[in-house]
């Protein structure tokens, strides 16, 4: 699939690319990404709070030369800044996470967040309004009713689409830490939201309720070692969910066996190895992201370094792992000293869950052919921007003579991270973003 | 960066930029107002130890109005680890590793094989000779044969203080200080020159001192975590020997 030669591998061409050319505006950082179900729409929410939709054309698939662009269908502010005034703090409007809802009407649904409130938003289309009113002029103005001569019936005509976010729902109040995760439900109707030390579970109709089924803080916090880093259902058991931590371990629970799952069903953690150990063993191993694969039978982890892929049946070591930038290891004192090694990046599976993907450093990104073994380096950069144009491999020359077209560690840019992707759900097209800006990229169509 | 002897001088003398570049690029990494990392402030002490550099992250971070819990606790651990493993361990003898290793202790983390303790030492001293060699912290114990053990007679208490000097206990103190104006200081004073109190292991030259030394560390890191997150009102810690 992705890597050279062989008659399935997938050629990614560059597409689309989002967002403002001069990357100074902190605000415009985007803070997540995330298609709907069907992959019609794409959904970025960024550091200022603002949540940008964009809808696929739809395309006549007979002649595409490429699938359909994403254009902005909506852009809404989701959050605002706020304090908290009896801890004299301010609360960032910076989305962490985005969720959709699976469509049941017209309407779409989301869930946003940021660090602390939860919000429902549903994104409506109007593309036509009532027109012809007895008593109303065309631009709204009350007529006389002694004018009124003739009755007429008021028509729908079309008028150009506009596209409304309302807030329908505000679940706030039941996170005193940041929250880093949501996840809805496959029965559709609760969802769950996890912050550093509690997993709170909600029903989408009730807003001043929630239920809190697994609390990992000690009572006395002196003890605190361990922080709760992601959590998500699992796809097709409503019972079920994950939650990983920073220690590089994931729990399984199952909310039949008890109202607060502190006690995990399953607990997953592989073996440190030993050769690999260092003063920074705990930092890389933190589980940054977790995600099912879509059959529900694996999920995957992602830490500092690797990816890895696990099989629910089998607790105690991942049955594949993938290495991101190995070469980093020599350098991790280095990024410790600037913090990069605290980068929170996610991972994604593709539709059919043959293929991973993840970012890196110097606005790269990996994917990993669970099928083929092969892997591939793409670059996320201006300088590719032509449509259509076939990604080139990139390759990272860890030690000794670099090759041509290799660039070595020490030039990476460190600055430039991909910490979000998202994967289309049924097609091979990908969205990735670099700080400010949205890479949309798709396999070549012949 | 590797030197190639090949035959393009070209690409010679751009590796051979390469470093500087390498090396500018982190000295502004502190300063670049664009950033978004963390640790952004210029050291206030500046320092190349991983201990120092961890707890100036530590006091940075506790310094944000509302910290990143995750960041916290990673660092609180890492920085548990560091002292751990520059405590002198009394039962290390046996260890053949190399003898400029610091006087690291054969705690959980490196109590595997031989052959593994090696490398893992390696490993840490690569680790640790990234920022241009170790502090002064471990050196007087390392100096004083293996395993770091000054003298046998010590007493506990004052006198194993005494050879702490400038290692690591007096050295965190002196800096955890400075750094921590404005938090009652009384709970120093009185913890750190109090006599062996129970729970701490007889018997170790200099072990129950430099414990004190450094639990009196770790309490003080698991004291102000509580503070931040506002479970526990201002108050003394609990004594050594949790």
């Amino acid at each position: 699939m992705a890597g050279a030669g062989g008659g399935n591998d997938i050629q990614w061409c560059f597409s689309q690319v989002k967002g403002a050319v001069d990357d100074d505006v902190a605000e415009d950082i985007i803070s997540t990404v995330e298609f709907n179900h069907s992959g019609e729409l794409l959904a970025t929410g960024d550091k200022g709070g603002r949540v940008v939709i964009f809808q696929q054309e739809q395309e006549n698939k007979i002649q595409s030369h490429s699938r359909g662009e994403y254009n902005v269908y909506s852009t809404f502010q989701s959050h605002e800044p706020e304090f908290d005034y009896l801890k004299s703090l301010e609360i960032e409007e910076k989305i962490n996470k985005i969720r959709w809802l699976p469509q049941k009407n017209a309407a779409q649904f989301l869930l946003s967040t940021n660090d602390k409130t939860i919000k429902l938003w549903k994104i409506s289309e109007r593309d036509k309004r009532p027109e012809g009113y007895n008593l109303k002029e065309e631009d709204g103005r009350y007529r006389d009713p002694t004018t009124v001569t003739t009755l007429r019936v008021p028509v729908f005509r079309p008028m150009d689409l506009m596209v409304e976010a309302s807030p329908r729902r505000i679940f706030a109040n039941a996170h005193t830490y940041h929250i880093n995760s949501i996840s809805i439900n496959s029965d559709y109707e609760t969802y769950l939201s996890a912050d550093d030390l509690r997993i709170n579970l909600w029903h989408l109709e009730i807003t001043d309720r929630s239920f809190n089924i697994v609390d990992i803080k000690p009572a006395n916090m002196e003890e605190l070692t361990e922080v709760i880093t992601a959590a998500e259902f699992h796809p097709n058991s409503c019972n079920t969910f994950v939650y990983s931590s920073s220690k590089g371990t994931i729990r399984l629970c199952d909310m039949r066996a008890s109202a607060l799952c502190d006690r995990h069903s399953k607990l997953f953690e592989e073996p440190e190895d030993p050769s690999n150990r260092s003063f920074f063993s705990e930092i890389i191993s933190s589980i940054s992201d977790v995600k099912f694969s879509h059959s529900g039978r694996y999920m995957m982890t992602r830490d500092y370094l690797s990816v890895k892929i696990w099989d629910l049946n089998m607790e105690n070591r991942p049955v594949e792992t993938y290495q991101v930038h190995e070469y980093l290891r020599s350098k991790l004192c280095s990024l410790y000293e600037n913090d990069c090694i605290f980068d929170k990046f996610e991972c994604c599976w593709n539709g059919s869950d043959s293929v991973v993907m993840t970012g890196s450093y110097n606005n790269f990104f990996r994917m990993f052919d669970r099928n083929t073994k092969r892997d591939i380096t793409l670059e996320a950069s201006r300088e590719n921007n032509k449509p259509r144009t076939v990604l080139k491999p990139r390759k990272v020359c860890a030690s000794g003579k670099r090759k041509k077209d290799e660039i070595s560690v020490d030039s990476l840019d460190f600055n430039k991270k991909i910490l979000h992707t998202a994967w289309h759900p049924k097609e091979n097209i990908i969205a990735v973003a670099t700080t400010n800006n949205l890479y949309i990229f798709q396999d070549k169509v012949n | 960066m590797m030197l190639s002897k090949g035959l393009k001088r070209k690409r010679e003398e751009e590796e051979e930029e390469e470093p500087e570049k390498e090396a500018l690029a982190v000295d502004t990494w502190w300063l670049d107002p664009r950033l978004p990392a963390v640790a952004q402030a210029p050291p206030a002490v500046p320092s190349n130890s991983l201990l120092d550099l961890s707890v100036l992250k530590l006091h940075h971070s506790l310094r944000q109005s509302e910290p990143d819990l995750r960041h916290l606790v990673l660092l609180v651990n890492t920085l548990r680890r560091i002292q751990a493993s520059m405590e002198p361990e009394a039962t290390l003898p046996s260890v053949p590793s190399p003898p400029e290793a610091p006087g690291v202790a054969a705690d959980s983390l490196l109590a595997s094989s031989d052959a593994a303790l090696s490398a893992s030492m390696a490993s840490l001293l690569e680790d640790l000779s990234h920022i241009e060699g170790l502090s002064q912290a471990p050196q007087p114990l390392v100096d004083e044969g293996p395993p770091g053990r000054p003298s046998g007679g010590a007493p506990p208490g004052l006198g194993a203080l005494d050879l702490l000097g400038p290692a690591t206990g007096c050295l965190l103190d002196d800096e955890l200080k400075g750094l921590f104006e404005d938090i009652d200081t009384s709970m120093y004073d009185s913890e750190l020159w109090a006599p062996a109190s129970e729970g701490l292991k007889p018997g170790p030259e200099d072990g129950p001192g430099k414990e004190e030394g450094l639990e009196l560390d770790e309490a003080q890191l698991d004291y102000l975590l509580d503070v931040l997150v506002g479970t526990q009102a201002l108050e003394r810690p609990p004594g050594p020997g949790r």
